[in-house]
């Protein structure tokens, strides 16, 4: 989101949001970085920066890109994710100029906070929900991108509402925000799938939606003894 | 764990893939206007948009100031991923708890 979009009061608000989430995570980060999982980190980061410059046409003289809160929240962790996307959305505006600068807090609240939030909240909820085995995350993950999209978009007319700086009726803003990011969405859902499938086929261990699977496949893997053993993993 | 790749072959892939989107594949990305551009355009909230305050960086809207077209867009995706990579790997780096925890016995 660009400067000008919302008023001063729901700029210095948001950016108020995204500094204490921002602190937050700096602390809860530590829960979910250690020496094996930080080097992931750092590429997840670089990989939603990409990601972000590939503008896919989804009709009618729209586009979209990725967005990554899904992506990062169930490859590094909610917390790291938040801190990923900061990274992300900082180096786009101080250096792309892409996304404003008064608008950053927002943009963080937006796709750190509210994308990832919705994300991992459904990452979970599915967990809980599906069978306790590492081959639904693929499905999970295409669940989770596909709703942090207009997850996000449903945050910004939320913020529209209260500091919009232009007449806009907001039914009308709602459905075709809505409509369009959930097109979008399924891009997001897609890529999301496919890259968490990725890093699951050569190396399960480091994905942090993986982790809660461990344990319960270790204890298989006990059972039942040897040769099979790797099939299941 | 065992076959299965290292933490730096997946890491080195995974950056060179990054590159070449940002710095390749983003040469033939969608112009068109994003979801929320468009959505301003048709409601009419699109010209609040106001000057960007970095619009001076030499790299503004993902171009090299002074490389001619293609150059300019690649060098500029480069720049970004070493930027971003930078900031990214070293906050990590900085925030990560010593030792590989639970996990121990499954490094590579």
């Amino acid at each position: 989101m660009p400067d000008g979009f919302l008023d001063l009061t729901t700029s210095v608000a948001t950016g108020v949001v995204a500094a204490g989430a921002v602190g937050l995570a700096l602390r809860r980060a530590r829960t979910e970085l250690d020496d094996r999982t930080a080097p992931l980190a750092g590429l997840t980061a670089v990989f939603v920066f990409a990601g972000q410059m590939i503008n896919f046409p989804v009709g009618a003289g729209t586009s979209g890109h990725l967005m990554g809160g899904a992506l990062a929240a169930l490859l590094v962790g909610p917390w790291t994710a938040l801190l990923c996307l900061s990274v992300v959305l900082l180096v786009q505006a101080l250096l792309f100029a892409d996304g404003g600068l008064t608008a950053l807090g927002t943009n963080i609240t937006l796709m750190g906070v509210a994308a990832v939030a919705a994300a991992w909240g459904v990452t979970r909820l599915l967990q809980v929900l599906l069978p306790r085995r590492r081959s639904v995350l693929p499905a999970v993950a295409a669940v989770a991108g596909l709703v942090s999209v207009p997850a996000a978009a449903l945050v910004f007319v939320g913020l529209f509402a209260v500091g919009g700086q232009a007449p806009v009726d907001l039914g009308t803003l709602v459905t075709v925000m809505t409509g369009w990011h959930l097109v979008i969405g399924i891009g997001e859902g897609v890529i999301t799938a496919l890259v968490v499938s990725s890093v699951l086929a050569v190396r399960p261990d480091l994905v942090h939606a993986a982790r809660r699977y461990r344990r319960a496949e270790d204890q298989q893997l006990q059972l039942r003894s040897g040769s099979s053993a790797e099939v299941g993993a | 764990m065992r076959g299965r790749v290292g933490t730096r072959t997946l890491v080195a892939v995974g950056l060179l893939v990054s590159l070449l989107l940002a710095a390749v594949v983003s040469l033939w990305a969608a112009t068109t206007p994003d979801g929320l551009e468009h959505v301003a355009g048709q409601l009419g909230f699109a010209d609040t948009e106001a000057e960007h305050g970095a619009a001076g960086s030499p790299f503004a809207d993902y171009g090299t100031a002074g490389l001619p077209e293609g150059w300019s867009e690649a060098v500029a995706g480069t720049v970004g991923v070493v930027v971003t990579g930078l900031l990214a790997f070293g906050l990590a780096w900085l925030l990560r708890r010593r030792g590989s925890g639970v996990a121990a016995r499954t490094e590579d």
